[in-house]
């Protein structure tokens, strides 16, 4: 156990996250940068396969901790078990997923190792041995770069951010099980059951995402159902917008986003919100529909490669990012643009 | 029951940040008191109603942090203490946690604290870990990105939550003492109300030293002072115009896929 740099390889139910296999591609160009081999961290209970898989994405060694008391995440346990790892090995740096998980279990291993930690970091450099991390601040607002001298140094990167590590077959991993003695009678918490987020692909995950806005709302040819009063008919038929955005995401096998402001006028719920108190996404393709472009949403997706802007004031600040506009009423657009992509894709 | 609430003051979200020689700045945006921290008050104002709870406000800053402390007394909190010691001048999450846990065995000195509610995260750091932390300086079970709170037995040690993760919701059960951190789906904060704002106004906030604690300054990990403005996005829109909206559609269609990035 002599590999200076680790990943911690993030799983649900024993299935991967997809990310974990794009921070063990970052893991990896680090450890060749620093000359080390890479070990991989594999939690959980009956992850035998798990262990396999991380071997088959380059992984060099895999520590397996596998133990019916760590069959369900739960922080303690699970910070509590690598804690005693990296004691054993003293590895130089540790890379986590920036996932619900991955960012709780990296802040309070820094507790127990007391090191420094870094959340969500975009850019990795190694710089005479040491390891320089870039992290957006404020939302993306601003960049911190940040080098830390304690050792190890724990690092959470950004969904999306490193591209995935290769999978070959034929590659396998030294696994190692490693041996978990924690006692279930001192656990402070325990998992009594899961409900399953509502379909559809998630934001941080996503390629291609489609949002939409306050102007989701302004369709005059739409007549609302009779009974409804102002408030509800203007939700009726910012809802009926959105069935537009929605459609245009499955489209394109993306997702659907929204403004703040269209989530605090309850077009859409909360998990749809892209910027700075909702989720900050980088995907490929980002089309903003009836979106104006407050500061709080442009920094939530500044990062994505090609924005793409459809609104009806040619001076709205999201047009400042966006690569192709289109001054217009998005209630006609955006049908066309499904129907447009619906044939080109051959769909 | 007592409640502690640990809240950040912040540059708004509206602010325009930049980073000046090296320095941020955010203009002449107020501050204010974290936006994910409004949720955590409102959380726990709701048990200071259904369940006599006491709520008490905690920061670590200086004495600007005064004015999120003020809005979280005018939203409806009993008590407000600000941390703040001229050792803290540079801080990191971990120390940042450390100070909080020692304020926080403090307040619970006596009739103990029950739970500790955070924002999942605060604006300026986004580093979402800091409740975490705390949990586990204090030994406390972490029970974050909750979005529910199913039930609260205060006489029966026990908490029950609902966690948003990446797969969808967790039921998770906790033993109290217990720190939670809420997310936005977790329900609307209130205004402060005007009279509340004058209570306010009127209330007189002890400030509690590191020696008022008895601790030394944790050490701090992290150095955040190389922070640079992000590189410049050089995009000219190309508008596209003329024709009905499916010629639109079309053209813009074509003009995605050349793109090569779908």
């Amino acid at each position: 156990m002599s590999n200076k740099v680790w990943v911690y390889i993030d799983q649900f139910k024993g299935e991967a996250l997809l990310t974990s296999w794009e921070v063990l591609g970052a893991a990896k160009s680090l450890a060749e940068d620093l000359g080390s081999g890479l070990t991989a961290l594999v939690l959980g209970h009956e992850v035998g396969p798990l262990a396999e898989l991380a071997g088959q994405y380059g992984a060099d060694e895999v520590l397996q901790a596998d133990d019916p008391i760590l069959v369900d995440y739960r922080p303690e346990p699970y910070t509590s078990t690598i804690a005693k790892l990296v004691g054993e090995a003293q590895p130089e740096v540790i890379l986590f997923p920036t996932t619900s998980r991955g960012r709780e279990l990296a802040g309070m291993l820094a507790v127990d190792l007391n090191t420094g930690v870094l959340v969500d970091v975009t850019a990795l450099e190694v710089r005479d041995g040491d390891i320089v991390a870039t992290r957006p601040v404020y939302a993306g607002k601003l960049l911190a770069n940040v080098l830390t001298k304690a050792r190890p140094q724990i690092i959470t990167v950004r969904v999306r951010a490193f591209p995935k590590a290769n999978q070959d077959a034929n590659r396998a991993a030294n696994v190692v099980r490693v041996q978990v003695d924690l006692d279930e009678a001192a656990q402070k918490s325990s998992v009594l059951d899961y409900a399953e987020a509502g379909g559809g692909v998630s934001l941080s995950d996503a390629a291609v995402i489609v949002s939409g806005g306050r102007g989701m709302s302004n369709n005059p040819a739409l007549q609302a159902p009779a009974g409804l009063d102002e408030r509800e008919a203007e939700i009726w038929r910012a809802q009926e917008g959105f069935k537009l955005v929605g459609e245009l995401a499955q489209v394109l096998n993306g997702a659907m986003g929204a403004s703040r402001a269209a989530v605090d006028a309850g077009y859409v719920p909360y998990q749809h919100q892209v910027g700075q108190t909702g989720k900050v996404v980088a995907p490929d393709l980002y089309i903003a529909c009836g979106i104006s472009g407050a500061i709080q949403h442009l920094a939530g997706m500044r990062s994505s490669k090609l924005i793409v802007a459809i609104n009806k004031d040619p001076e709205a600040p999201i047009f400042k990012l966006a690569r192709y506009g289109v001054v217009g009423d998005l209630h006609q657009i955006v049908p066309a643009l499904s129907e447009a992509f619906n044939k080109r894709l051959g769909k | 029951m007592k409640i502690v609430v640990c809240v950040k003051q912040v540059p708004d979200s509206a602010a325009k940040v930049v980073a000046e020689n090296g320095k941020i700045s955010w203009g002449d945006a107020p501050l204010v008191i974290n936006p994910w921290d409004e949720y955590a008050v409102e959380t726990a104002l709701k048990f200071q109603e259904s369940q006599g709870a006491n709520v008490i406000a905690v920061t670590v800053g200086d004495e600007s942090a005064m004015e999120a402390l003020k809005h979280a007394l005018a939203m409806g909190c009993k008590e407000a203490i600000l941390v703040s010691d001229a050792s803290l001048q540079k801080t990191d999450s971990q120390a940042t946690a450390r100070v909080l846990a020692a304020a926080i065995q403090k307040v619970a000195e006596g009739e103990g604290v029950d739970l500790v509610f955070f924002g999942r995260q605060a604006i300026d750091g986004d580093m979402g870990v800091t409740h975490a932390q705390t949990a586990r300086v204090l030994g406390w079970p972490a029970l974050t990105l909750v979005s529910q709170i199913d039930n609260l037995d205060a006489a029966a040690g026990k908490i029950q939550v609902q966690r948003s993760t990446e797969e969808g919701r967790q039921v998770v059960e906790g033993k109290l003492p217990a720190v939670v951190s809420v997310g936005k789906d977790i329900g609307e904060p209130r205004y402060p109300s005007f009279m509340g704002i004058r209570k306010a106004s009127r209330a007189v906030i002890p400030t509690w030293s590191l020696a008022d604690l008895g601790i030394e300054a944790p050490q701090v990990h992290v150095d955040w002072s190389d922070v640079t403005n992000p590189p410049v996005r050089e995009v000219k829109c190309e508008f596209i115009s003329g024709g009905t909206a499916q010629e639109i559609a079309e053209t813009l269609a074509d003009k995605i896929l050349e793109e090569k990035v779908l």
